[in-house]
């Protein structure tokens, strides 16, 4: 059994990190602030491996399936008997696998910052932001308890919102981290209402009950929740679709990915962490864990997963083919990949050969931590080394930079889908899971992954070939030791990750998956593959007026991909022009005027009545007298005649 | 001669009350409007003997209340005295038109 | 534990205060009393504490009743439940904080503390009364003193504000007087005992009646719409301690009466109305979260998130569960001392900047870290981030409202739910064009906070987080007494 200590040590130690870094870094501890950091880290990235190790190999088996251990569970707090939020510990495979992927690649990312923020003002504070955010994760991944999950959900958010404003005296980085911030927070909401409707129908908060109650349609709970329906849903399909809508505002699904490509204002090794490896995986993970739910209860729920998952990625390969900003290229990739994740997951079923996709999903998340994590850095160290994010002011970098070089065109393969790199493996069996069950994905599938091969390539290109650079200035070389280390490790995460039978660990039910390998069905994408690359080759390898020709061909679609097809426009006017000025202008005017106004209208209308009967107060003693003698006299008549 | 029965002598009181508020709703010498209330005063004295002669001729009570007034009326009109002097100092004027701050 | 000492400490104080010699005397002698308090306070929850694990189930623990003026059988009846206890701790906390951070307040520095410590005590009174006479006593005791602060100490249009916001704060407590007078008449043999009142059953006829003028006079203190607009004008022109006290103590006094008078005492009635409860909280929630939405003075911006925060509230009350009862009470006290936080931050931005529109501030997290982080913390608190407050109350609020399985009470969560978008809106904004962006030519040499402002903020940041990080506490604290609540409205057919 594992020792709870260790486990708990993991995500404790990033927050010891935080609070020491926050509290304190500022004033006392200035330079030290990285390697303090950095060693929470690599001790936390020790111990994630010391558990998955003990789990997949020495206690995690009970009778060949993969069991759900929970070695730790506190009540936090309880809204009502059997209803709580529990804070706690599961390990099962995709945890473990989480717990490994989230603290090697912040351990990556930490070593790589090392480097790349070196000497900056807020260095202590950025350390702290880092742990703040690993241990969020960390949280989010370990959580027994679908509230847990939303509140390292929450918390994860507004760590990517501070890491994206690190700079906050650039307009652009406010503005980007606020959108991120806000995008995400509206699809939280559908996070939340989702919990509170499964919640209800299931009776409890926690992942394993839920699933238990919901997924087995012998259950009351499930037949009372698929009995209540609303416009022609039942509760779980509107329960599984509301939470869907968060993990696809975290995972920057179309339409909610508009903040993706904006939150990398944020500082490149933040991005390699939290909008490429991690954070962005969340939404996946989030699906993966309701699974069954999904599965067996809300078929039509996962359906959607899948189509939204395979609309973002061409719509996002599309997009990437366009950008000149190596980062947003990255960015779309990014939301393409994630896209092949979640239609991998749309087109699971559950247990056994079935659960291909969910495995091929769960893979694809492995390997793109790190040939993604690798490409983030490795376009860190290129920025770092021409100070432009902007592709037109780069060129011929291989001579310079040749560890990068190497590094880059390892990821860009993989990504690629090239054999025998990782991503080849994880894709390939995303694209077989497709194949068996939905043809309209699988084709959409296999086009997006041409255009992979293409848009990479021409950053690739782009970047490293092209027009040769001219060295201006003096040059700091490709930054030190600690900036290339982590680009080799995720260079050879990146090329053997694929051999792993990923089968054998994680599955839908935890029962191992042989790894199935079709040569004949590899042709067609691979091939696919090489047409992306050596079309990249012909259009970018040297300069030349071809690309500009093609875009004029196809003028109008260039533009609206350049303009990412207008989504963002479109949301702005959503938000100034209906939000702010039809919802919110008019709402503060009625405040300020009609309903205020109602209360000073009260207060006028007795000033007005004290206004006309003042007069009679006229200080003149007489007026007074008179009115004294008409009343007593009055009252008199009164006494006289009407009394009696 | 007749002697003079109780209604002559209320409408005396009567005539001499209408007196004293006409004179005190009318004149605007304050020293006067105070003569009028005496009048009215006066015009209750009268109704008190009165009464008290014709209706309860072996009782003293209208006339112990006579005498209460009366001094009262003594002190009110001290005190009144007293404050249209002070008005005076003020305002060079006795003219209760002149003194008509106390409003709203 | 002896609850009188509650009150005692605080006019202790006061009379000090009246009798030092000068503003430094006055100072010290607020602090220590309120500090005092706030030990006091926490004395009390924990010998609370200790009588709940001691197994006593008694409704109100140390109970105590002096006779006051017999012939109307009004007595100084006292006593403490769960919910007191909690808005008992707030209230020294917001003190503490309150009396810290005015330290710099040189114009009639005697009368200032007078005024902050009798509001306190008027607090404290308030929420241990168990005789609804004493309650209104203490209820008015608290409102005077504002007007007093709004109005002398007070910025901006401070006159218009101070009338506007006694005014109707009076036209409040009239309706809380008319109504506690009928249930007074409703009792065989007059009582205003909240005990006695208790234990019978209140006609329907007057509960109908007396039951929307208990909860509208005392939803007038905690905003309720339409009669919120005192809370925008009135929080505006306050001192920055009258603000904190007015958002974090007063409009809790509100919240608390509609809680504890009105639907304890009328559970039929709640439920008859509680249809109107909810729709009004659910347009406040909403309406005044757009609102603040388009604000651009941050205390307007604080202000008006404060009646979309306390729609919270009288929405919990609304739900009349167990659980959203519950969260009704956490966020009184979440939304106390967030807010109570809030307005100190604004203050010591103001007293800085001399503005307070967030369009002419920018990149002030440059120069006084402290407070923009503070800003930064509470304005996450708002929006409802894991780990502070807020987040604590709202989840309660919305899991307990849920358990209704109607729509329309579905809908009222829904629209309660969406105002945590509009709210992160709001908040970004506000801390995006205070605390970030390019730093201001004027604002470069401005200094950070001192001992005085970060003892304040770390008091509240304390109470923030006590209950962000670890509800339970507060959640046990608070359940037994809404469970009594809960079964009294569960009798009703």
């Amino acid at each position: 059994m594992p020792n709870v200590i260790y486990i708990l040590l993991i995500p404790i130690l990033p927050f010891a990190a935080f609070l020491l870094l926050g509290l304190f870094g500022r004033k006392y501890i200035k330079n030290g602030a990285g390697i303090i950091g950095t060693l929470c880290m690599l001790i936390a990235a020790a111990l994630a491996l010391y558990i998955a190790y003990g789990y997949f190999f020495d206690y995690g088996k009970l009778d060949g399936v993969y069991r759900k251990i929970i070695p730790l569970k506190y009540n936090w707090l309880e809204f009502s008997p059997g209803i709580s939020i529990d804070m706690g510990i599961v390990l099962d495979p995709i945890s473990v696998m989480m717990l490994v992927v989230v603290t090697f690649i912040s351990l990556m990312v930490h070593i790589y910052s090392l480097g790349y923020i070196k000497g900056e003002e807020r260095f202590p504070t950025y350390y702290a932001f880092l742990g703040l955010f690993t241990f969020s994760m960390l949280g989010l991944v370990i959580s027994t308890n679908i509230f847990q999950m939303y509140f390292f959900w929450e918390l994860v958010g507004v760590s990517s919102f501070l890491l994206i404003g690190y700079y906050y005296d650039k307009p652009s980085a406010v503005a980007a981290c606020k959108k991120a911030f806000i995008v995400t927070r509206f699809a939280d909401l559908g996070f939340l209402i989702g919990i509170l409707v499964l919640s209800y129908y299931g009776g409890t908060l926690d992942f394993n009950e839920l699933i238990q109650r919901l997924a087995s349609p012998e259950s009351n709970e499930f037949k009372t929740a698929i009995a209540s329906s609303f416009l022609g849903l039942s509760a779980i399909t509107w329960g599984t679709v509301l939470v869907f809508i968060g993990g696809a505002g975290k995972s920057a699904m179309f339409p909610l990915h508009i903040w993706l490509p904006d939150a990398m204002e944020g500082p490149t090794p933040v991005s390699a962490l939290i909008h490429a490896a991690t954070m962005v995986v969340a939404g996946v993970f989030l699906v993966a864990r309701l699974f069954p739910v999904f599965a067996i209860s809300a078929p039509e729920a996962l359906n959607l997963v899948g189509y939204v998952g395979a609309v973002s990625a061409l719509f996002a390969a599309v997009i990437a083919c366009t950008q000149t900003d190596i980062k947003r290229v990255l960015a779309y990739s990014t939301m393409s990949q994630i896209g092949y994740m979640m239609f991998a997951l749309g087109v699971s079923g559950y247990g056994g050969e079935e659960g291909l996709g969910y495995t091929a999903s769960m893979f694809h998340l492995f390997t793109h931590a790190m040939f993604k994590a690798l490409l983030f850095l490795g376009a860190g160290a290129v920025i770092h080394y021409v100070h432009s994010n902007d592709m037109k002011d780069m060129g011929g970098l291989r001579k310079f930079m040749p560890v990068t070089h190497i590094t880059f065109l390892i990821a860009c393969l993989a990504i690629a889908g090239v054999p025998p790199f990782a991503g080849f493996f994880s894709k390939e069996e995303i694209l077989l899971a497709a194949y068996q069950h939905n043809t309209s994905i699988y084709w959409i599938a296999l086009i997006t992954s041409g255009l992979t091969a293409f848009y990479m390539f021409r950053l690739y290109f782009n970047i490293f070939w092209n027009k040769e650079h001219h060295a201006h200035g003096e040059h700091h070389g490709e930054g030190g030791f600690v900036m290339m280390m982590p680009l080799i490790l995720l260079a050879i995460g990146a090329a053997g990750a694929g051999f792993i039978h990923f089968g054998e660990f994680v599955s839908s039910d935890g029962a191992p998956l042989a790894s199935v390998f079709h040569l004949q069905f590899s042709i067609a994408p691979v091939a696919l593959g090489f047409a992306g690359i050596l079309v990249a080759w012909i259009l970018y390898k040297k300069q030349n007026d071809k690309p500009d020709k093609i875009a004029a061909s196809v003028k109008s679609l260039y533009i609206a991909a350049y303009h990412k097809f207008y989504i963002d426009e479109l949301y702005l006017f959503i938000t100034k022009k209906i939000l702010f000025n039809l919802i919110g202008r008019p709402v503060a005017w009625i405040d300020r005027h009609i309903v205020d106004g109602l209360m000073n209208a009260i207060g006028d209308l007795t000033r007005g009545i004290a206004e006309l009967i003042k007069g009679f107060q006229s200080g003149k003693v007489q007026q007074y007298a008179l009115y004294f003698l008409c009343g007593a006299v009055g009252l008199l008549l009164l006494f006289i005649y009407i009394w009696h | 001669m007749m002697e003079p029965g109780l209604y002559h002598i209320l409408f005396i009181s009567a005539g001499l009350f209408f007196i004293g508020v006409y004179g005190f709703l009318t004149r605007r010498n304050l020293i006067t409007m105070l003569m009028s209330i005496e009048l009215i005063l006066n015009s209750v004295n009268l109704n008190f003997i009165a009464f008290n002669k014709y209706l309860w001729p072996g009782k003293l009570d209208g006339l112990f209340f006579t005498i209460f007034i009366i001094a009262i009326a003594a002190a009110e009109a001290a005190v009144a005295i007293a404050i249209i002097i002070n008005l005076y100092r003020t305002h060079r004027s006795i003219d209760v038109e002149d003194a008509e701050q106390l409003k709203y | 534990m002896n609850l009188t000492y509650l009150i005692l400490l605080p006019l202790f104080t006061a009379a000090l205060v009246l009798l030092a010699r000068n503003a430094s005397q006055v100072k010290v002698i607020s602090l220590l009393g309120s500090v005092a308090q706030l030990i006091l306070s926490v004395g009390l929850y924990v010998a609370y504490r200790k009588e709940m694990v001691a197994g006593n189930t008694a409704q109100m623990f140390f109970e105590a009743d002096y006779k006051w003026f017999p012939a109307w059988n009004i007595g100084f009846h006292i006593g403490v439940d769960g919910i007191s206890v909690a808005m008992i701790l707030l209230t020294a906390f917001v003190v503490v904080a309150g009396v810290l951070v005015s330290w710099n307040v040189s114009k009639m520095t005697k009368e200032f503390y007078f005024l902050l410590i009798l509001l306190s005590l008027g607090a404290y009174g308030f929420f241990i009364s168990l005789d609804l006479f004493v309650l209104f006593f203490f209820l008015e005791i608290a409102v005077i003193p504002k007007y007093l602060l709004i109005g002398v100490w007070g910025s901006g249009k401070k006159e218009y504000s101070a009338n506007k916001l006694a005014l109707m704060l009076m036209g409040g407590s009239a309706l809380v007087l008319v109504g506690l007078l009928g249930l007074y008449f409703s009792y065989a043999g007059h009582s205003f005992d909240l005990m006695k009142l208790s234990s019978i059953h209140i006609p329907i006829q007057i509960q109908k009646i007396c039951f929307p003028l208990l909860f509208v006079g005392f939803g007038v203190f905690t905003a309720i719409f339409p009669f919120h607009t005192w809370v925008p004008d009135g929080h505006s022109s306050a001192p920055t301690a009258g603000s904190m006290f007015l958002a974090g103590i007063s409009m809790k006094l509100g919240g608390y009466g509609c809680l504890r008078v009105a639907t304890f005492l009328m559970p039929d009635a709640a439920k008859e109305y509680a249809t109107i409860i909810i729709i009004l909280s659910s347009i406040a929630i909403i309406y005044g979260a757009f609102a603040t939405m388009m604000q651009k003075d941050l205390k307007y911006i604080n202000a008006y998130s404060s009646v979309s925060h306390c729609g919270f509230v009288l929405l919990g009350i609304g739900m009349l569960t167990q659980t959203a009862l519950t969260g009704a009470v956490m966020q009184m006290v979440s939304h106390g001392l967030m807010t109570a936080l809030f307005f100190a931050v604004i203050g010591m931005i103001y007293e800085r900047t001399h503005t307070r529109m967030v369009q002419e501030m920018g990149g002030l997290l440059k120069v006084m870290p402290f407070i923009a982080t503070t800003l930064f913390i509470v304005g996450l608190c708002s929006l409802g981030l894991p780990g502070l407050s807020g987040f604590v109350a709202e989840m309660t609020i919305f899991v307990g409202s849920w358990s209704h399985p109607d729509n329309f009470h579905r809908i009222a969560t829904i629209i309660a739910c969406m105002s945590i978008v509009v709210t992160a809106v709001y908040i970004l904004r506000a801390i995006g064009q205070t605390a970030m962006g390019p730093l201001k030519e004027e604002y470069s040499t401005l200094t950070d906070a001192k001992w005085n402002e970060k003892a304040a903020v770390i008091v509240l940041l304390a109470g923030i987080l006590a209950i962000g990080i670890a509800p339970g506490w507060l959640n046990d604290l608070v359940r037994p007494a809404t469970e009594i609540i809960t079964q009294k409205i569960g009798a009703v057919k």
